[in-house]
């Protein structure tokens, strides 16, 4: 028997299966319907930032507006900002991954409700009020602003890896162990592979929270965008206020998109 | 492509090549905590090398438990397991993995990797040179009956279920291993593919002869490709291991009758292959033939129907006289539903395959899939005849 015959009863002539030019459509439909909603998302960012800039060269600004829309001291707490953003992201990309693929591993599985929930107070605290709080046990500063970004996106991450990992068909792992693959064996190449795209989506959501919750470093001293906005409160000036939050907004657009992007890139083939 | 040798039963031994070693258990036992009960409950076995045995029982009873200790994916309470001369029982668990053929429903296929890349896993795991792996890859396909050039670099998502399984088979052959432990791996696929995936393992089988254990809730699927059958009963004791024809001439007790069920005549069907059988010859015609012709020969013969052959001589559809004689010449298109088996089919399967397609017989094939003949559903009654009448004496 080959497989021409086999192919037979479901309608193919000669060992294609019937269905297999249609996927095969399918698929490279949805990679270019995915590179162009991944091309559009920038463009949006581009004229955003292209009509904040127009604006700004245009408006009539009072002296301390214009001082505080000043490209330097602009570009500094776009940089604070930014800053803030990445080393908080990576701490909770070192922090997170490992602990959710430790959680999910058989002989630790049993803490994991433990843990999701005490990520999840972290989470569900006023983000103010956690701000506040460790400041004032551990002083003002970029350090705490850190800590306090980190306690709060850690729970996307964490939970994402786990529900990735735990998405991973259990008789996929028992072949690769049947077949004499280690067990790390078998989470580097089955599990994380195939938890990937769930994980990236995690990910993904902790940027864009930290983008937006690094606003709040400016109440314990830690800088950023914020400043802008706090500033425009104090004083009213809305010029100062709405600045700062469309570039808030602008840079959570493009931090989502890099996130995308990548996990465009690193979703495994075939899946 | 593939090629399909006509063989005799599986039983018989003979002169074959074995590339098997034999399974040796010794009070093998699997307690879990908390249970009273033990799952396998000293149990001590015997397969011989080269033997296909297979396990059935109700679900429950310990059967795949006992396959999963075989590679140590369940580790025993206590007992002893050998392979050949050697006790594998505190080898390092990975190291005799790689040398014991692991097969499981729909083939357990990594949807990341290609069908090269996962039929590759263990020949990479033991480090053979980046072209032996190639080759290797290539010339499994082709065991399984897959074109390597078309298959080796889809995703198992773009292929059938039974394609799947096929690479699945091949993975798990991929080092050649021994012994080859299969579970349930048929049970994920329909009917029809089902029984040309097993006619390939019995090919297969038959030109690699690996000890094969296999565990299976259909028993006849059990009656075609066993040499032996276990029988078992929770804790996984064995109430019968034998042959199948011994197991269906001398069931051991109401269990093993019940389990057999009523139909002990019609089982005999599972155990009788096409090949067993008288197969009716036919009239053929090449497609794209003069009809007229072929309309005459088949009158002569005193067919009603002819099967047309494609220019590899495989059969592509069977058209009756009165179909044909509408035409001026023999049709080329191929009939999807032709109902189609090979010689080591079993009876049962042809009847299944009539059964399926709504028709009175089947064409079978034998050799690179050109045609060997027709059965039809009286040479299939025939036989439960015979059957029962022998049961009567």
């Amino acid at each position: 028997m080959t497989a021409a015959t086999e192919a037979r009863p479901d309608g193919a002539p000669d060992g294609v299966p019937a269905e297999e030019t249609a996927r095969q459509a399918d698929d490279s439909a949805a990679r270019d319907g995915g590179w162009r909603a991944l091309a559009l998302q920038p463009a949006l960012i581009g004229l955003g930032v292209l009509a904040f800039l127009v604006w700004r060269a245009t408006a009539e600004l009072s002296e301390t507006e214009d001082r505080q829309l000043g490209a330097t001291v602009l570009w500094n707490s776009i940089r604070e900002h930014v800053y803030l953003t990445v080393v908080a992201a990576v701490v909770v990309l070192l922090i997170a991954i490992p602990l959710g693929i430790a959680l999910t591993r058989p002989r630790l599985r049993r803490f994991s409700p433990l843990v999701i929930g005490v990520a999840n107070t972290g989470q569900a605290a006023p983000a103010i009020g956690l701000f506040v709080l460790l400041a004032t046990w551990l002083g003002f500063g970029f350090r705490t602003t850190v800590i306090a970004l980190v306690i709060y996106a850690a729970l996307p991450v964490l939970r994402n890896t786990m529900v990735g990992l735990q998405g991973v068909d259990a008789r996929l792992v028992e072949a690769g162990r049947g077949m004499g693959m280690s067990a790390r064996s078998v989470l580097l190449r089955v599990e994380l592979p195939l938890a990937v795209p769930v994980l990236l989506a995690g990910v993904r959501t902790a940027l864009v929270l930290l983008v937006g919750t690094a606003t709040l470093a400016t109440f314990i001293d830690g800088g950023g965008l914020g400043v802008l906005i706090n500033t425009g409160i104090t004083l009213s000036l809305d010029s100062l206020l709405i600045s700062g939050a469309v570039l808030v907004a602008l840079l959570a657009l493009a931090a989502d998109w890099l996130g995308r992007v990548v996990e465009h890139v690193a979703r495994p083939k075939g899946l | 492509m593939s090629e399909t040798t006509s063989v005799p039963s599986p039983g018989a031994t003979g002169d074959r090549n074995i590339s098997g070693v034999s399974i040796r258990l010794e009070g093998v036992t699997k307690r879990y905590p908390g249970q009273d009960r033990a799952a396998v409950d000293d149990v001590s076995f015997e397969i011989a090398a080269g033997e296909t045995v297979m396990f059935v029982g109700p679900s429950g009873c310990g059967k795949t438990t006992l396959l999963k200790m075989l590679n140590r994916l369940i580790e025993p309470t206590s007992g002893r397991i050998h392979l050949g001369d050697e006790d594998v029982t505190d080898q390092d668990a990975d190291q005799l993995r790689r040398r014991i053929g692991y097969v499981i429903q729909a083939g357990g296929l990594f949807p990341h990797m290609t069908v090269a890349a996962n039929v590759g896993i263990v020949p990479r795991m033991l480090k053979w040179d980046r072209q032996r792996i190639t080759e290797r890859v290539d010339e499994l396909l082709d065991l399984v009956g897959l074109d390597p050039a078309v298959y080796r670099d889809r995703y198992p998502r773009e292929l059938s279920g039974g394609q799947q399984q096929r690479v699945g088979v091949a993975r798990a052959l991929a080092a050649d291993p021994p012994v080859l432990l299969m579970d349930e791996p048929f049970g994920a696929v329909d009917p029809i593919t089902r029984q040309r995936l097993q006619d390939e393992l019995l090919r297969i089988q038959e030109e690699l002869g690996k000890t094969i254990v296999f565990v299976t809730h259909d028993f006849d699927e059990a009656l075609k490709l066993g040499d032996k059958i276990a029988i078992f009963d929770v804790g996984a004791r064995v109430v019968q291991y034998d042959t199948p024809e011994r197991i269906l001439a001398e069931p051991a007790g109401d269990y093993v009758a019940d389990f057999v069920g009523a139909g002990a005549t019609l089982k005999q069907l599972s155990l009788t292959r096409v090949a067993d059988v008288q197969l009716e010859p036919v009239t053929t015609a090449l497609a794209g033939a003069d009809s007229t012709a072929v309309v005459a020969a088949a009158q002569a013969a005193g067919d009603d129907f002819v099967v047309v052959l494609d220019g590899r001589g495989r059969p592509i559809s069977w058209p009756t006289v009165a179909e044909l004689s509408r035409t001026t010449t023999v049709p080329v298109t191929v009939d999807e539903r032709l109902p189609v088996v090979g010689l080591q089919s079993t009876l049962n399967d042809a009847l299944d395959t009539m059964l399926a397609a709504s028709q009175g017989g089947v064409v079978v094939t034998g050799r690179r899939d050109s045609l060997a003949g027709v059965v039809t559903v009286e040479t299939v009654m025939a036989v439960i005849q015979q059957a029962r009448a022998e049961v009567a004496r």
